[in-house]
């Protein structure tokens, strides 16, 4: 209970210095604000929709990307897994497109698909991909080779013996790399909206500091940060029982 | 075995090169749009033209720049903190939720107040660089400093080591291998900012060129920009992986 207290006396006393400073004058009204004009102006962004149309915005093209990249990097990373030889041959190839900063692609989706959804869901598809691709590969090549004797034995075709046995044996170990992903999709939507597309949270906050609204600015940074946490957190209890469901039974 | 792996190495190559000449069949047969997928040889035809007019060097040179000042004050910082914290459980209490709040926040949440702060400068470029990359490598640090060998601290109180001693002898070395794999990831992080942060601002660099190249519909140099960027990002993760091998030839010998 104490430590739980000491942890919230931190930024408790940092809001609580902010708040005096600013009403001291002290610190600067146009950049700082203050954290009730702050609050004041969170509760009037909440009340009048447009905080809550943003969050729903930011958090559609996060998870349409995420679905899209999840898919691709399993369609590519199930043959790369199950074969040495597919990995060898194709696997370099990726890996030669895989540094590529996400964000550099920004520009590339604006040139093909023009301001929108669309444009970010491109990018946070293809940051989304390389997670998921990589942990799909590691899990395919650790599965109990005794599950894949079973599907050779049933005599089961590729595809069927792939998607009925490979794919749930390796899921509990892809649902980590589809976590991480899922980080990285809210970063990447968010980051395109400060940067070029004007929609969601971040062109909010990007608008409110343009239009010298440093109040609405700080209410929808700390918004952006408790979302952040609380997708974190329940992406976190997904996974658990997630991993309690599909972790199969030691061998 | 390596005439196996060498054949494996020609396979890779052939894909690699399979790939490159399907589409650019696929360009010369218009098959595709050239306004958005522009040929293999064209792209490679703007990079010539870009380097031919020099601007190639100079605003890579400006990128790495911004990139490695960002870097370099997130990994020291990165590094006091996580070591601070680990070390000091008083620390950990008051500071820990405050920075898992900050965790998850995007670097680039932090882009509007800092221009609100700084301007349009190289400064508030090298400030959300730094905010961004520092979380890596405060956890590799927080990780590798917790995980000392109960063992080796034994030794160090035996010794009578002095807290600074034993920081510099035995507890940093043993972190190392941590914090080295949260600077790779903190690099790669202050590249993505970097780029993003000169479109944003407009600051010359190789993120700035290609949204410009966007701008005026360019796609081969948009192509060739994207391409130089995967290529710095390349050899940027390869030179720390080597400066990780070189610092860290005793952990190899070791074993």
């Amino acid at each position: 209970m104490l430590a739980r207290w000491r942890g919230v006396a931190v930024p408790l006393v940092l809001i609580v210095a902010w708040e005096l400073g600013a009403r001291a004058g002290f610190l600067p009204a146009d950049t700082m604000s203050r954290p009730s004009l702050a609050l004041t102006a969170w509760w009037g962004a909440l009340g009048d929709g447009s905080l809550l149309q943003a969050t729903a915005e930011t958090f559609q093209t996060a998870l349409i990307g995420l679905a899209i990249g999840t898919m691709i990097g399993i369609v590519l990373g199930l043959p790369m897994g199950l074969s040495p030889t597919v990995e060898a041959v194709i696997g370099p190839t990726f890996d030669a497109i895989r540094p590529v900063p996400s964000l550099a692609l920004l520009p590339l989706a604006l040139l093909i698909y023009g301001f929108g959804a669309r444009m970010e869901i491109m990018v946070v598809a293809f940051a989304c991909t390389w997670p998921v691709l990589i942990v799909t590969v590691a899990a395919v090549r650790n599965i109990e080779p005794r599950l894949i004797e079973i599907a050779r034995m049933l005599e089961m075709k590729p595809l069927s013996g792939t998607v009925r046995i490979v794919l749930p044996a390796a899921l509990a170990r892809i649902g980590v790399g589809v976590r991480v992903a899922a980080g990285i999709a809210l970063i990447v939507s968010v980051t395109t909206e400060i940067v070029l597309n004007p929609r969601g949270l971040g062109y909010g906050m990007m608008m409110a500091s343009q239009s010298l609204r440093p109040d609405l600015m700080w209410a929808e940074l700390l918004w952006v940060g408790c979302v952040g946490c609380a997708f974190d957190a329940a992406l976190r209890k997904i996974e658990r029982s997630w991993l309690a469901r599909f972790n199969p039974v030691p061998a | 075995m390596t005439r196996r792996g060498l054949l494996f190495k020609l396979a890779a190559v052939a894909f690699a090169a399979a790939a490159i000449l399907a589409w650019q069949g696929l360009a010369d047969l218009r098959l595709i749009s050239p306004v958005f997928f522009p040929s293999p040889a064209r792209t490679f035809a703007a990079l010539m033209t870009i380097e031919a007019r020099g601007d190639l060097w100079r605003p890579m040179a400006a990128t790495c720049e911004r990139m490695f000042y960002g870097w370099i004050v997130a990994s020291l910082l990165g590094m006091l903190i996580g070591a601070a914290i680990a070390r000091s459980s008083g620390a950990r209490a008051y500071l820990q939720p405050m920075l898992e709040f900050f965790r998850p926040l995007p670097a680039s949440a932090i882009i509007p107040p800092a221009i609100l702060f700084l301007g349009l400068t190289s400064r508030m470029v090298v400030t959300v660089i730094a905010f961004g990359a520092i979380w890596p490598v405060l956890l590799g640090s927080y990780h590798g400093f917790r995980t000392v060998d109960p063992r080796l601290a034994e030794v160090a109180a035996m010794l009578r080591l002095k807290a600074p001693a034993y920081l510099w002898k035995i507890a940093l070395p043993s972190a190392l291998p941590d914090i080295f794999a949260g600077l790779r990831v903190s690099l790669a992080i202050a590249l993505i900012l970097a780029v993003v942060t000169e479109m944003q601002s407009a600051q010359s660099g190789l993120g700035f060129n290609i949204l410009m190249a966007q701008r005026s519909f360019r796609a081969p140099e948009l192509y060739a920009g994207i391409a130089v960027l995967g290529i710095l990002g390349l050899f940027v993760n390869r030179a720390l992986v080597a400066l990780e091998a070189r610092l860290l030839r005793w952990r190899t010998l070791k074993v």
